[in-house]
This record gives structure tokens, C-alpha cells and sequence, in this order.
């Protein structure tokens, strides 16, 4: 089984030679940390900044410069700043690559939910929705299951969709699986965890198709 | 020259009433327009409509305005960062209507530039969606959504001149320059006010036909939501 840094630790193996990335909160923004040195990325915060760069050092911060998580952050050469409408153009004009972003739920036809837990949780969107409409590669990181021990990955969901039929890819603390026209297809598994513990743990439909290698990471 | 250079925070605000609709700039505490902000908590305006990404921390920002309850209804993206916000969406004191990000930066700009509407993907499928005409272009879906009508625009910027030109910085540009032009008077705060003529054109990142208003804010905080370091290895 994985933790978080497994999950982002599997998750930058997508990230390609030449690719703009869009980096949502929470695992995803771990991913950062284990892209190889020696190809040429560069991470879009939504906010407002291309090409950004690893936290600032103690006393460096610049209230000035953050994330779109709201954290202190610093830029690499070539980076650059823009609006919020010409950043939103970046991901709606397709000119991103891959999004990485976390989720609630996930349904095995794609669709996605992460914003709002009626009556508990409202705390908004955010740019999930553009982000989720938009990108035409999609990868979640989440863990496979909730706090309750209840699936993440389900037939439909049951929380207010962020966007529908777009998640491609999901990569667990279990498992990796591609989202198709038949289900969630096991595409890898967590080192240790065996294809039984996945099928228990997901409660869409699951295909498996012959051996199912274990994760090399 | 058409000189928008104002004395001062309270002339800037000249004309703001209760029930306006106002757009503030601004991603989190990054970029918005304190100044604008404390002289509202000031003036005691109330049944304001507040077109922000954010709605601030409980103590600072916008939060300054949701604790004297002067805020009617909320347009925003993402409110996570504040308790009293929450407490008041839920009790239904506080109408909130949340729009996705790239959405209301473009409702902004749509404003700003002419657009009486444009078609997006972004909520498509979604309760976002919900009484909204929708349209397919090319196999895909996209939503109908509305330019924003606002009565003032607070933005802060980094530098600017007696002629409203405005430059920002980092990642505080954010909404500001979207809303610039956006509402019937727009209210640029710099933290440097310069002489007409000591801006380099080439690097105004907004002209000042767009300004209506500009003034040196007195005091900025720049308050850090996360401040966030790595330690030196």
C-alpha cells in the first residue's frame, strides 16, 4: 500500500518531457517532488503564476508570490505571471498539458466530485470546475477509500458533480486504474496489495484483465 | 493627461451607497485592496453584494465586513479559509452564489471588454448548470453565463500614475486587472503613486482609461495566508 508521497511518487511518472502542469491541492502538489530532473517541466498555478518553483527559504517569503493554495512560493527561470481570466485561457485553450487534482468521489464513468458535501462542507469550487472541464488529461490522486473505510470509487456519485465524464486516470494508495467505456480498468497494483483488496475496495465496476503487475516505483 | 490621481482613501469612496454591488480583487489575502476595505468597515455600508474570489480570514479582508454583518450575498469561488463565512452561508444569513474560477474571472472580463455573455464548459453537467442555457459547438457542451453588472471595482495594484496606468506584482495581479473597467467606477490602490510620464508604457499592464480613481494606499499589511518555507540543506 502507499502513502501520500507514494501516490505523487507514481503520479509524476505521467509527467512528460515538455509538459505544462497543473497541480491541484493536497497530494497532487506533492507530485512536484518526484518529477525527473531531467526533463523540462513547468507547474501553472492557477492563481496566476507559470514555472514555479519549491518553497521559499525561511525569511525569503514574499507575500506577493503564492500558490493556488495560498502558500509562499518561489518562481524558476522563465517563469511568468498573469492575470486570472488569461490563466483560466491556458486551461480552457487547452494550452495545459495534465492536471493533477484530489477527489471525493470518483464514478466509473468519468464523472467527478469534489466541492461540496451538502449541508457539512461548502467551500467552493475553486478552479476545479475549468480545470476538470477543460484539461483533456486528467489524472486524480486520492486514497481508495474515505475515512469510513467506504469506497472512493463508485458506480455513480452521490456528492454535487465538479464535472462529468472527464477523469481519465486515477491513481490510489491501492491502485492505478483507466477510466473506459466498461469500468475502471486495473491497470497496476499498490506494492503488496493484491487484486483481491482492490475489488473489495472499489465499489464501481472493476475490470480486470489477465496478470496485473505491481506498481514500479 | 487625464489626471485620476485622488487624495485619498474617503474621496476614492465618494458615491458608494448601501445595496451596491462591488468587485474586489484579490486570490486569498494576495493583492486586494485593503485600503478600499478598511474605509468600508468604516463607512458602516450594508446589503452589499461582494464579487471576490475569496471572502478573506475571519480577521482580516473581507472578513472584516462578515463580522458587522455588512455583506447581503457572496459571488465567489472558493470560501474554505473562513470560519465566519461558513457559519453564515449555513445559517442562512449570508446568500452566497459560488461560480467557478476561470468563470468569474471571465464574468469580469466580459464586463470589462463588452460581452454581454459567453459560452464556457466549465460547470456543464453540474448544479452551476442548473436554469442556464446550454449549447453544444463541436460535440462538446458549454454553459451560458453573464457578464457581471457591478456599481464600484476596488483593485490594488503595485505601482501606478496620475493617469490611472497601473503594473502589478507577482501573484497579487490575479483578479485586479480583470476588473479594471469592469463596474461604473473603477478604484485602483497602489502602494506607489507615481507623476504621469514615470511609467515606462511598454510595461503598463493596464491603461488607465480602465481607472477612474486612483490613490497611495496608507498602510499595506500584505498579511500571508500559509506561509509556507523549506529549510536550507
Amino acid at each position: 500500500m502507499l502513502d501520500k508521497n507514494g501516490i505523487a511518487k507514481r503520479i509524476a511518472k505521467e509527467v512528460k518531457d515538455g509538459y505544462y502542469v497543473n497541480l491541484g491541492i493536497g497530494i497532487p502538489t506533492l507530485v512536484a517532488n518526484f518529477v525527473r530532473d531531467d526533463i523540462s517541466v513547468e507547474f501553472q498555478s492557477e492563481n496566476g503564476v507559470l514555472g514555479m518553483g519549491p518553497f521559499p527559504f525561511e525569511g525569503e517569503e514574499d507575500a506577493d508570490i503564492i500558490n493556488a493554495g495560498k502558500q509562499t512560493i518561489t518562481t524558476l527561470p522563465g517563469a511568468s505571471f498573469f492575470d486570472s481570466a488569461l490563466s483560466f485561457g491556458m486551461i480552457r485553450g487547452k494550452h495545459v498539458h495534465l492536471t493533477i487534482l484530489g477527489a471525493m468521489e470518483v464514478a466509473e464513468n468519468g464523472d467527478i466530485a469534489n466541492w461540496k458535501i451538502p449541508g457539512k462542507m461548502v467551500k467552493g469550487m475553486g478552479g476545479a470546475m475549468d480545470l476538470v472541464a477543460s484539461a483533456e488529461n486528467i489524472i486524480v490522486a486520492m486514497m481508495h477509500t474515505n475515512r469510513a473505510g467506504k469506497s472512493k470509487l463508485l458506480k455513480r456519485c452521490t456528492l454535487p458533480l465538479t464535472g462529468v465524464g472527464c477523469v481519465k486516470k486515477i491513481v490510489t494508495n491501492l491502485a492505478v486504474l483507466e477510466v473506459t467505456p466498461d469500468g475502471f480498468k486495473l491497470l497496476e497494483r499498490a506494492p503488496g496489495v493484491s487484486v483481491e483488496e482492490i475489488e473489495k475496495a472499489t465499489e464501481g465496476k472493476l475490470v480486470v484483465n489477465g496478470e496485473i503487475p505491481e506498481m514500479n516505483i | 493627461m487625464i489626471n485620476k490621481k485622488v487624495a485619498d482613501v474617503t474621496e476614492a469612496l465618494k458615491g458608494v451607497e448601501n445595496g451596491m454591488t462591488f468587485m474586489l480583487g484579490g486570490f486569498g489575502l494576495c493583492g486586494i485592496p485593503e485600503n478600499a476595505i478598511a474605509e468600508l468597515v468604516r463607512l458602516g455600508i450594508k446589503d452589499i453584494t461582494c464579487i471576490s474570489n475569496n471572502a478573506g480570514v475571519d480577521d482580516f479582508g473581507l472578513g472584516l465586513l462578515l463580522q458587522k454583518h455588512q455583506i447581503k450575498k457572496m459571488i465567489s469561488s472558493y470560501v474554505g479559509e473562513n470560519d465566519e463565512f461558513e457559519r453564515q452561508m449555513l445559517s442562512g444569513e449570508l446568500e452566497v452564489e459560488l461560480t467557478p474560477q476561470g468563470t468569474l474571472a471571465e464574468k469580469c472580463r466580459a464586463a470589462q471588454s463588452g460581452f454581454p455573455a459567453f459560452y464556457t464548459p466549465a460547470g456543464y453537467g453540474t448544479e452551476v448548470a442548473e436554469g442556464k442555457e446550454t449549447r453544444e459547438f463541436d460535440g462538446k457542451m458549454y454553459v451560458l453565463e453573464p457578464a457581471f453588472k457591478a456599481d464600484f471595482s476596488f483593485v490594488k495594484a503595485w505601482k501606478g500614475d496620475e493617469a490611472g496606468n497601473l503594473i502589478f506584482k507577482g501573484t497579487a495581479r490575479n483578479f485586479n486587472p480583470c476588473m479594471c473597467g469592469a463596474a461604473n467606477i473603477t478604484v485602483a490602490e497602489v502602494e506607489e503613486l507615481l507623476p504621469a510620464g514615470s511609467l515606462d508604457p511598454n510595461e503598463i499592464h493596464i491603461p488607465g482609461i480602465f481607472v477612474q480613481r486612483i490613490f497611495q494606499g496608507e498602510k499595506f499589511e500584505k498579511r500571508i495566508e500559509q506561509r509556507t518555507v523549506r529549510q536550507k540543506s
